[in-house]
């Protein structure tokens, strides 16, 4: 049985530099980044280049996209989110590219990966407190103290929203990470299944139809997964900016 | 890229598990931020303002012209009554022309008619004078016949002329008959 871990493995294409006694290679995960955000620029940028007042069916996906990610941002924080929409749609896209290029076999989820996912939380995490901090000063730490509870409980409160602040960025990560393993990992077992029982046989190729079914159908569930942990990640980080913008509790 | 057979060569040391493999880390996270400055550097400045502009273009167009339509619909609006008040004047207009034509054609043919009448009764006063002179001749004309006439049967039937003023008292006799 092919091993299911096997198709997260990083392997160094080229190695590029050594900082601080640690290697920098260019790796199969950086082939798909790069191969991401290349493909999501082209897109955008060709099928946008003739400007068409009446959109084709390409500048039509470009802009169902613009507006989607608008229309979240604004959904959530109004309209000052909209300064954090370039930010919010390169995650949006980058997730969700990398995301369904993963899908394909032979190739490589770059969101698997969870220091990919931890640095992407950490980027909004650090954003949410240096924009906080900068546009509301202290005022921006009365996100911990909820007005109109009583003074006794009032630190064990602060104590439970600073946790919940600071644990943010694991679950944010977490959630896209464990997903993405977890439902790559589910389609490498199936799909063992079925050449382990096609070597079995007649009545071994008759029986690999379940599991062949079962991927099937799995494959649509992570085409949706993908597109809802991207979502979910572009929802959560507008949901944490918005208290940067808003920090009243 | 991922080829398998790359896999088996590298796993050597003692099995980790590839996403917590903290040797890689620092080659995702030097390619992720290049990556994502790359992205976010050519959203920012090129995609997403040219997408924004496309739509708000969009969005601008179609409420001018639709401001266009409603302003051409208030032009069509009042042409419209324009014409409406234009037909009613030049019915106005007509209708009274009409009436003095037909009062201007009505004394015409009035006063037209009094001329021709009086014209007529002219010539039927002249007519029937001529028929009078006409009649009083011819009766003259009768009774001369008649003397003659009478005179001629006396003649033939007595032999004798008579006189003529008894002829004349005679016929006169027989005309007041």
């Amino acid at each position: 049985m092919a091993d299911p871990v096997q198709q997260f493995e990083i392997v160094k294409l080229f190695p590029v530099a050594k900082i601080g006694g640690q290697e920098i290679a260019f790796t199969n995960s950086a082939a798909f980044m790069v191969l991401a955000v290349v493909g999501i620029t082209g897109f955008l940028l060709t099928s946008t280049a003739r400007r068409a007042v009446v959109p084709g069916r390409m500048q039509s996906l470009a802009e169902l996209s613009y507006e989607f990610v608008a229309s979240t941002i604004g959904s959530t924080t109004g309209k000052e989110g909209m300064r954090f929409f370039p930010f919010v749609f390169s995650l949006f896209m980058f997730v969700l590219v990398a995301n369904l290029v993963g899908l394909v076999p032979y190739t490589f989820t770059v969101t698997s990966h969870i220091i990919i996912t931890v640095a992407l939380a950490m980027s909004v995490f650090l954003t949410v407190v240096v924009y906080g901090v900068w546009k509301h000063g202290l005022h921006f730490f009365g996100l911990f103290v909820p007005k109109g509870i009583p003074i006794f409980i009032l630190p064990l409160i602060v104590f439970i929203e600073v946790l919940s602040f600071i644990s943010r960025p694991i679950s944010h990560s977490v959630r896209l990470f464990a997903n993405m393993l977890a439902g790559h990992i589910t389609l490498k077992v199936f799909a063992s299944f079925i050449t382990l029982l096609g070597g079995l046989g007649a009545v071994g190729i008759a029986s690999a139809v379940l599991p062949l079914a079962m991927v099937i159908g799995l494959t649509a569930l992570e085409l949706l997964v993908a597109f809802l942990q991207a979502y979910v990640f572009t929802i959560l980080t507008c949901i944490y900016l918005n208290d940067a913008l808003h920090p009243g509790h | 890229m991922a080829t398998p057979t790359a896999h088996t060569e590298q796993a050597s040391g003692p099995k980790v598990f590839p996403p917590f493999n903290s040797e890689t880390f620092a080659s995702q996270l030097f390619w992720l931020a290049i990556c994502f400055i790359f992205l976010f550097v050519m959203m920012s400045k090129f995609a997403l303002p040219r997408i924004g502009a496309i739509i708000d273009d969009r969005q601008k167009r179609i409420s001018d012209d639709l401001a266009a339509a409603a302003k051409a619909k208030a032009a069509s609006d009042a042409a419209v009554a324009a014409y409406e008040q234009a037909l009613a004047e030049a019915r106005g207009r007509a209708q009274a022309i009409a009436n003095e034509t037909r009062d201007k054609q009505a004394t015409e043919s009035q006063a037209a008619r009094v001329q021709i009448e009086e014209d007529l009764s002219a010539k039927l006063a002249a007519a029937e004078k001529t028929i009078a002179a006409t009649k009083q001749a011819a009766m003259a004309n009768v009774r001369g016949i008649a003397v003659d006439a009478t005179k001629a049967i006396v003649e033939k039937l007595i032999g004798v002329s008579p006189a003529d003023a008894a002829v004349d008292a005679a016929v006169n006799e027989a005309l007041k008959g």
